[in-house]
């Protein structure tokens, strides 16, 4: 478990993480998800070590970053952001050299290294130099640093930028894979990359929490209306008057002509009420025909925006 | 200890896996025996007193470009990161650095043995003892530099900087002695006591004095620890 209390990290006087507080529990995914420069890879550095914090403190599985950082390192894997890597090396010295001093040796690190090779798919690149690789395999080399000690807490900075689409969806499966009995932490500045993998997500705005819970309870706390998108043909004129004056409650928002009264009509509506069998009553008694009726989901990355607005770029 | 050895090992292959170890091995050759050679054979004097006085001069320039990349490079380039995120030492992380560096060091030393077998094909009635402690002497001058090194190295992220300071630093200390004149009577003493070449030219000549090994052992010591309080500030800043 991590528990992050009252965490602030000042770089001078820029104030990158203002006491945030989150807790992170066993065998949970967590999406970490804030615009560039919100303060995510500041969060993963302290409670990795690699940084201290100003103030505050993390507790992992109840040990504290400012007096067991070592301990709390052993536990941890962690894939840093810009994953750097010692180009010169083969492959096979790097994981060695990580192996050694994760201290998994003999028939141990065989099997370790089996293990990592067979979920990074690595075996094509085994005896190359680390610099001659892909980005994709670099990145993959970077994720077998980080669980080559089987470690119960994977931290993940932006895991899968830089990835091709069929890479990305292999490492989302093994994500999803790991954390059925790890605690991943992944942190994204892209919400759709996550969304899918993720049990909870929290948002970091400005170095402060400004949400945290399931992609669930993130929408229903939203406050909006849902669109929806009705296309038909015979709309005429009176009709759409008609229709404007007997539904007070649906708001239309614009209408696009196409041809012969063949119209396109842009609804909004408050989210709880859902008016669709009521419009396709009126439109047969209308005469409307309709060839597509579509309400737009409130996606989880318009409360992103919303959330992140003001300042950095909107992701 | 382990972890150590683990850094040490790397270090060590990152080294002899490039050019550029055994550019700086040859060169260091070279140029060793170009001035070892030069004045020997017209002195006709059967010991290595020119090769002991030529090299901490080489040193100067050989020992900050070999250290020079030691930390420099692993914070330009980020590799810091996974070792500093990884249960390891700064102690450890620093001694395997130090003693890889000093190891291509003492490697390089280990090619003017080629001068100590001409030395015993043409010469007569040669003072081991004062050869063995020179090159003791030799060593204990590369190992100060090496700590010299690795401190400027963790002061920059840039390879360039940490070349001119540690050149710098070393300069200083190979200077300080040869500059006892310009100092007053109450200071020359003192600054004599620091300068490297003073300790050097004692064990040189022969004698082992615990003092100039105690000095020897405090500077990098000092410069040592003075690389781990660089990366621990990095940590808090």
């Amino acid at each position: 478990m991590i528990k992050v209390e009252k965490l602030s990290k000042y770089y001078g006087d820029v104030k990158a993480v203002k006491s945030i507080d989150f807790t992170v529990n066993d065998g949970e995914i967590l999406g970490f998800l804030g615009a560039n420069g919100a303060g995510k890879t500041t969060t993963l550095k302290v409670i990795t070590g690699y940084l201290m914090p100003t103030s505050g403190n993390v507790y992992v599985n109840d040990m504290n970053i400012l007096e067991h950082s070592h301990e709390i390192q052993k536990q941890i894997g962690y894939l840093a952001e810009l994953n750097p890597l010692y180009n010169e090396m083969i492959v096979y010295d790097f994981l060695e050299f990580i192996a050694k001093i994760r201290r998994i040796e003999g028939a141990a690190y065989k099997k370790a290294l089996v293990r990592v090779i067979d979920q990074c798919g690595l075996s094509g690149v085994v005896h190359r130099q680390i610099g001659a690789c892909s980005k994709g395999y670099k990145q993959r080399i970077g994720l077998a640093t980080a669980m080559i000690h089987d470690p119960a807490i994977l931290l993940l900075d932006e895991p899968v930028t830089g990835l091709d689409p069929n890479q990305i969806v292999e490492i989302r499966e093994l994500i999803k894979e790991l954390g059925k009995e790890k605690l991943v932490m992944i942190s994204s500045h892209i919400l759709q990359e996550i969304q899918a993998t993720v049990d909870r997500i929290v948002i970091i705005h400005k170095g402060e929490i400004v949400a945290d819970g399931t992609s669930q309870e993130l929408m229903s706390g939203f406050v909006g209306n849902t669109q929806l998108t009705l296309e038909a043909h015979k709309v005429n004129d009176e009709s759409l008057q008609t229709f404007a004056a007997t539904h007070p409650a649906i708001n239309v928002v614009k209408t696009e002509d196409l041809k012969n009264d063949h119209r396109i009509l842009h609804l909004e509506y408050a989210k709880e009420k859902d008016p669709r069998t009521e419009i396709f009553k009126f439109a047969v008694d209308s005469g409307w025909v309709i060839t597509e009726m579509s309400p737009h989901q409130i996606e989880l990355e318009n409360i992103f925006r919303s959330l992140t607005k003001e300042g950095g770029s909107n992701a | 200890m382990r972890n150590i050895l683990a850094i040490y090992t790397k270090e060590l292959k990152t080294y002899f896996n490039a050019p550029m170890a055994y550019i700086f091995l040859v060169i260091f050759a070279v140029v060793n025996g170009y001035f070892f050679t030069n004045t020997f054979f017209l002195f006709n004097q059967s010991n290595m007193r020119a090769l002991f006085n030529i090299i901490p001069l080489v040193y100067l320039f050989f020992i900050p470009a070999v250290t020079m990349s030691l930390i420099a490079r692993e914070k330009n380039v980020g590799t810091i990161e996974i070792v500093h995120t990884m249960p390891i030492k700064d102690g450890e992380f620093i001694t395997g650095k130090f003693l890889a560096a000093f190891t291509l060091i003492l490697v390089g030393l280990g090619t003017t043995l080629l001068h100590l077998i001409t030395l015993m094909n043409v010469g007569m009635n040669i003072d081991y003892g004062a050869v063995l402690t020179g090159y003791l002497g030799l060593a204990m001058v590369g190992a100060v530099y090496t700590s010299v090194g690795t401190f400027s190295s963790s002061i920059t992220d840039n390879q360039v900087v940490a070349f001119i300071i540690g050149l710098f630093i070393v300069l200083v200390f190979f200077l300080m002695d040869k500059m006892l004149i310009f100092v007053p009577a109450s200071m020359a003493g003192i600054i004599q006591y620091l300068s490297v070449d003073y300790h050097f030219s004692n064990i040189s000549r022969g004698v082992i004095d615990s003092r100039n090994l105690i000095y020897f052992a405090s500077v990098i010591g000092f410069f040592l620890l003075m690389t781990a309080r660089m990366l621990e500030i990095r940590k808090w800043r």
